[in-house]
């Protein structure tokens, strides 16, 4: 288990330095004089989350937070302003991640797992990695292609179910989600899965009627066991802006969420939208995308994360 | 309340106003709202910068500091030069001898194989041949996602084992679009990170075996600051002819459309707005503008509400209207109408000035008002419909039980439905003066 752990962890810094490596703009102008907070240096702070996509006003609090607290406690090194930054920043993280639920243990057999997110930010792809993810870890898992929608995205799960030598539960295109939610969660009974998850097809929050369907497929799950869905995973595209926030908010309304899968993070995007959505829906990162190779994927790390945000 | 940049402006000049001249500060104070209203937008920082020191050159100007109303013209400066950035819509360059190949190339996710589908259709309309071309090799089942869209849409698609390597895919289905007499040859990418070199280098080989016509970056508009850096990367490597935004039917404010358009120069030639494969519209630089500010879209609304609604009804409604004649029935009638345009504080979102009302009215809240108004009136008999003024104590009493609602409740939606005879009343005799609320819709007034 814990080698299983340290092997991840090698792994995302590997995607991380990859992405460090390949980007060959130099580092935001971060590296000052440490007995010097010049305005710059704030001008310099501001940028380098503007630029992370942590949000115009998010930035501005964050900074004049920051700025009062280094003149009430008379701070005059830049360094550790930054790390006091950094700390502030990760322990944001951590705090959702401790308030979720669901974490780590699994009291339902099967543990079913609902993946939502709007189009293209990465859902099949996720659920291909976390499957390999749980076999890894000797556990029984069955998938179920939700997405009868889009063209091919049954044929894309099984794709990955064969990759990954799990089964995959699907009806035909066009077909009812709810039906293939219900039918495969009977299957993970008869067949004994530890874990059972489900592809959604991708929905614009703005989409009502399409929101309406998941709580649908939660209901018809709960037929199979009141408590399920376990968890509700959002998968969020790292590249995302502002509208990560919205993302989550109408996710949350319609199916509430346990947290998040930042996805295509081996990009040179950093995803800062989450501090936001850590901060008002109190929703960790569970995992993290990193390429498109099926153990491109890891556990969250906050620390990496907040110190990735300050390089490159 | 202070959400549409408009209104913080005013807001900031308001305070501005008590010192008598502006000065070069102020337009720097109202420059700053212009900022964060920018980047909420996920407009790249440095683009934003840019574009400031364009409106600030232009608002230091006689324009603003002798405007009588500066605040509004920090924003038709704002407006204008936003529309100005965001450049000309331009058409698919198809002059020349067929076939004309159109390479479409973007991040993983960005949507091309959905666009690949909408712009054949749009091509077939226009009278063109298309064959598509699956060359995306990598994703599972991309192939057969194109070969599904091609076959609702009875268009060709040109697919070979997935273990040829796309340059080599690309130029075979051109050569065999120029001997099949095919007009338009869409190429479907897959999708690549602009810092995978070995994967930019397959498509600059795609492109010079191919010599497309149009090379169209793909971009989702929900994208980030890193909206820029994509977009640059894909241009120096590739070179880029044009931009296709899409999931723009989503609520995001689309900043990054003015990123890359700023950065590559390339104009936007349309605008991805559903799952639909004929959700392809044209792209309106006035329309997207306003949307970055925030400033509602009621292009849009106008356009989803000739889509949606029953003209002829509405005609009807409003003939009521203007003869006073208007009932609980027709109001009914209405409230349904409307609620085909989507939720109530979407509709709002798109009114200038509404954006952030709606927000703060949760969505539940107003659908449920539409719920009890309704179901007030379906507890009424077809006479009290008509004659409301026949409601006595006793009847409000049985209406309320009926719809589970209190006599309050009915007490409230006649007392508004009153308000709004008599100001159809006033716009009969000419006395009205635009319409001072939002009838019939409790919370809104």
């Amino acid at each position: 288990m814990f080698n299983f752990l340290k092997r991840d962890k090698e792994k995302t810094k590997e995607g991380l330095t990859k992405t460090r490596e390949s980007l060959k703009t130099k580092l935001q102008n971060l590296i000052w004089l440490d007995n010097e907070i010049t305005p710059e240096f704030w001008v310099g702070l501001e940028d380098t989350l503007i630029q992370a996509d942590f949000g115009g006003e998010a930035t501005m609090q964050v900074v004049d937070d920051l700025r009062a607290r280094a003149d009430a406690e008379r701070i005059v090194s830049p360094k550790k302003i930054e790390g006091l930054l950094k700390t502030e920043l990760a322990k944001a993280l951590n705090d959702a991640n401790q308030t979720a639920p669901t974490r780590g243990v699994w009291q339902a057999k099967p543990h079913v797992i609902l993946m939502v997110g709007v189009n293209g930010a990465g859902k099949t792809t996720s659920i291909g990695k976390l499957a390999k993810y749980f076999r890894d870890q000797n556990k029984r898992v069955l998938l179920a292609a939700g997405d009868t929608f889009r063209a091919a995205a049954i044929e894309q799960l099984q794709v990955w179910g064969e990759r990954v030598k799990v089964n995959v539960v699907a009806h035909q295109q066009g077909a009812d989600p709810g039906a293939v939610a219900f039918d495969a969660y009977q299957s993970a009974v008869a067949n004994n899965a530890d874990v059972l998850i489900i592809d959604t097809a991708g929905r614009l929050q703005s989409k009502t009627n399409l929101m309406k369907e998941l709580e649908k497929i939660a209901r018809v799950l709960q037929k199979g066991d009141p408590t399920a869905p376990h968890e509700t995973l959002l998968v969020l595209d790292a590249v995302t802006g502002q509208n990560g926030l919205n993302q989550a908010r109408e996710f949350q309304k319609a199916a509430p969420l346990t947290g998040i899968v930042l996805a295509k993070l081996d990009g040179t995007a950093k995803g800062g939208i989450v501090f936001a959505i850590a901060k008002e829906l109190k929703l960790p990162i569970k995992y993290i995308g990193t390429g498109e190779k099926i153990d491109d994927f890891a556990e969250f790390d906050a620390e990496e994360f907040v110190q990735d945000l300050f390089e490159g | 309340m202070f959400e549409s940049l408009s209104d913080k402006l005013e807001g900031v000049f308001k305070r501005l106003s008590g010192k008598g001249k502006l000065t070069e500060a102020d337009v720097d104070v109202a420059l700053r709202e212009v900022r964060m209203a920018l980047l909420e937008a996920d407009v790249n920082l440095k683009v934003v910068r840019q574009f400031l020191e364009r409106v600030r050159a232009r608002a230091i100007g006689a324009e603003v500091m002798q405007s009588l109303t500066p605040a509004q013209a920090v924003v038709k400066i704002v407006n204008e030069e936003l529309i100005a950035t965001l450049g000309e819509p331009a058409k698919l360059d198809l002059a020349g001898a067929a076939p004309h190949t159109i390479m479409l190339i973007g991040l993983q996710g960005s949507g091309k194989t959905t666009t690949a589908a909408k712009l054949a259709l749009h091509l077939r309309k226009q009278g063109q041949r298309s064959l598509m071309v699956a060359a995306d090799t990598r994703r599972p089942a991309a192939i057969q996602q194109l070969q599904t869209l091609g076959k609702q849409l009875d268009i060709n698609v040109y697919a070979v084992d997935p273990k040829t390597p796309p340059p080599q895919i690309c130029a075979d289905a051109v050569k065999h679009a120029t001997a099949s007499a095919y007009s338009v040859v869409i190429l479907d990418t897959a999708g690549r990170l602009h810092i995978d070199d070995d994967l930019m280098k397959e498509l600059e080989q795609v492109k010079s075996r191919t010599n497309p016509q149009e090379t169209i970056l793909i971009v989702d508009s929900m994208t980030g600051q890193e909206a820029v850096r994509v977009a640059d990367e894909f241009n120096k490597r590739v070179g880029l002819t044009g931009l296709i935004l899409t999931k723009v039917d989503g609520d995001a404010r689309g900043g990054a459309a003015l990123s890359v358009r700023s950065v590559t120069g390339v104009p936007i030639k349309f605008l991805g707005v559903g799952e639909k494969p004929d959700a392809l519209e044209p792209f309106y630089p006035d329309r997207l503008a306003s949307r970055i500010l925030g400033m509602g879209d009621v292009l849009t609304l106008i356009e989803r509400a000739q889509q949606n609604l029953d003209q002829e009804q509405a005609r009807q409604a409003a003939e009521k209207m203007l003869k006073a004649q208007f009932t609980l029935e027709d109001f009914l009638q209405q409230m349904q109408q409307i609620k085909k345009l989507g939720p109530l504080t979407q509709i709002m979102s798109m009114i200038p000035g509404f954006a952030q009302v709606a927000k703060e009215i949760p969505e539940e809240a107003t659908e449920q008002q539409f719920k009890r108004i309704e179901a007030i009136i379906h507890s009424m008999t077809p006479q009290e419909r008509r004659q409301p003024d026949v409601l006595n104590a006793r009847r409000r009493q049985r209406i309320a039980a009926g719809s589970g609602t209190t006599v309050q409740d009915v007490n409230e939606l006649m007392r508004e439905f009153k308000q709004m005879q008599k100001m159809m009343q006033q716009l009969k005799s000419g006395k009205g003066r635009g319409l001072p609320r939002f009838p019939g819709f409790p919370g809104f007034g």
